[in-house]
């Protein structure tokens, strides 16, 4: 095991990101300390979530280098260069850097539980038995307890979400990847997930959230990144990013999230 | 008072008599001449048929479906050459009729006389006999109907793998399961379910293809029908025969088609929507339903 804990849990170094001839990452350089919530706000299309999925390796990188807990995901060190690992290794690293999607992507034909217990019993090599009983303890901490042995279709979105939020803790992650965990919801569920979230923040979970909840990032945030355009515009702690934003394009976004937000509640 | 439909119910009707009346004339009809049809139904040679179109029709299946699942991989496999070469035998086998397929099968004899075990292009011969010898008529069969429906049954298995939303796998990526485990456990169980109906047709159409292979003599139900007409003449009785058998084995065979939709279909709900606010409004339509159908 990698000591995590004497350096940062997520270095990205000068990555790029090539979708055929658009470049949607044009060198990012970040880090996140062990422990900490970084929120990553920004337009869509400024390739905030692209660059969450280059983490775990479910996009590859064109340039740079990421690493997770002391290692790169997805590739090796290979004299100067990286070269690409054998899927089998990416699995095991995918193994502790959870990830939840917006569209919550649970598996429709698996029970709540199953869906909780599949990858332990399958990656882990956990007993049944022993998936079951975290499984439970997950399912109750989420307030989800009788929900076990339903089907996925058979809950509310903001249920589905925090099924598929302990369905990744099931695997003990080091870090947890958030990809707008919030905007499929129907404006009454997104507290729900929002709370578990928080609750797993103040526990001492890393984790990298890619969300529009400027609130959200406010209270519970490190460090707030602002992208655009593929590139990091700004960055800081929140009460200066989001407070006192420096940066043209950080202010023009605020404002246009605020105003968003007013119009939201005057409809409601 | 619940609305009337008068035409509804007069063209019922009409239907009724005229459906009542095709049937009675022929049940009456003395050329179908029942008695010959309840003679030669449980004869041996139609019997024997009967199984051996139910041989046919599972082994062609099984070949079918085993090919299939290979040859969907390929058709979906990033290696071109192994998706072109998926591609050219599905347009080849779907593109010429499977009757010309099965004759082409029965009369391999014309086109390579000798079957040789050897080195290729050398004159080494291990070991060598004539095609008829090995590829007989049932073989012929097999082979026509199994490389056929590997075609057919590619594409349905195609459809299903690819109609699994991407967001399935990249979750069971992101929780450490291998390509393989995903595959297995997630992409398939999943294909499965948009799979299994298209593939009871499958079956229930091969069922009925097999009669086909009568015209190289398989063996089959169609064949020792005609074999008996050709010997007696009473050509439409023995195909109210063959025309009954197939309906019961179609019959039979639909059952379990049911029970496999039934085993996949348990999770239906989630997969026409997983959002939530999906089933919120279905649940409002329903309600506004129910308020007006009280009025």
């Amino acid at each position: 095991m990698i000591d995590v804990g004497t350096r940062p849990n997520v270095i990205a170094k000068n990555v790029h990101k090539h979708f055929g001839h658009v470049e949607v990452l044009k060198g990012i350089d970040f880090t996140v300390n062990r422990g900490d919530v970084v929120c990553l706000l920004g337009p869509s299309g400024s390739g905030k979530s692209t660059l969450l999925r280059c983490i775990n390796h479910l996009e590859t990188i064109t340039e740079g280098s990421i690493e997770v807990g002391g290692e790169f995901v997805g590739y090796q060190r290979q004299g100067t260069s990286l070269s690409e690992l054998h899927p089998r290794r990416v699995a095991k690293q995918r193994a502790n850097i959870g990830m939840v999607f917006q569209q919550f992507n649970l598996f429709p034909h698996l029970t709540v539980m199953e869906n909780l217990t599949i990858a332990p019993t399958m990656v882990r090599d956990m007993s049944a038995k022993e998936s079951v009983e975290s499984g439970n303890a997950l399912l109750e901490r989420m307030g989800l307890s009788t929900k076990a042995q339903e089907y996925p279709g058979q809950l509310s979105g903001g249920q589905q979400q925090r099924v598929a939020i302990a369905r990744a803790l099931m695997m003990k992650p080091t870090l947890m990847l958030f990809d707008e965990p919030t905007s499929a919801l129907d404006p009454e569920l997104v507290g729900e997930v929002l709370t578990a979230m928080k609750e797993l923040a103040l526990e001492g979970m890393t984790m990298i959230v890619v969300t529009h909840e400027i609130q959200f990032a406010r209270e519970v945030a490190d460090t707030v990144i602002f992208m655009d355009d593929g590139v990091i515009v700004e960055r800081g702690e929140p009460k200066s990013v989001l407070g006192n934003p420096k940066e043209v394009r950080t202010q023009a976004f605020l404002s246009r999230v605020r105003v968003q937000m007013e119009k939201e509640q005057q409809s409601e | 008072m619940p609305l009337r439909h008068p035409w509804r119910l007069s063209a019922a009707g009409i239907l009724i008599v005229a459906l009542g009346g095709t049937i009675w004339s022929i049940a009456k009809n003395p050329n179908v001449e029942w008695s010959i049809v309840a003679h030669y139904f449980f004869s041996d040679l139609v019997v024997n048929g009967v199984l051996v179109t139910l041989y046919l029709t599972f082994i062609a299946m099984a070949i079918g479906i085993v090919g299939a699942v290979a040859i969907a991989v390929m058709r979906l496999s990033e290696n071109p050459v192994l998706s072109s070469i998926a591609k050219f035998y599905i347009w080849f086998f779907r593109g010429t009729p499977v009757l010309i397929q099965i004759i082409f099968w029965g009369y391999i004899g014309a086109l390579y006389p000798q079957v040789k075990l050897g080195i290729p292009f050398t004159h080494v011969t291990f070991w060598s006999t004539g095609s008829s010898a090995i590829i007989t008529p049932m073989l012929a069969a097999i082979l026509s109907l199994g490389l056929n429906e590997i075609a057919y049954s590619g594409e349905i298995i195609r459809g299903g793998i690819s109609g699994v939303a991407k967001g399935q796998v990249e979750a069971a990526h992101s929780l450490g399961l291998t390509p393989t485990q995903t595959t297995r456990k997630i992409v398939l169980p999943q294909a499965m379910r948009i799979v299994v109906p298209p593939m009871g047709n499958e079956v229930l159409t091969m069922l009925k293809e097999t009669a086909l292979v009568s015209v190289i003599a398989g063996r089959d139900l169609m064949t020792a029908v005609q074999q008996i007409y050709s010997q007696n003449y009473q050509v439409i009785p023995l195909l109210v025969v063959a025309g009954i058998w197939y309906l019961i084995l179609t019959s039979l065979l639909s059952y379990p088609q049911r029970l496999l939709e039934r085993r996949y279909g348990r999770s239906r709900v989630s997969a026409m929507g997983s959002s939530g606010s999906r089933r919120l409004l279905l649940g409002f339509t329903g309600s506004k339903k129910a308020a007006l159908s009280h009025d």
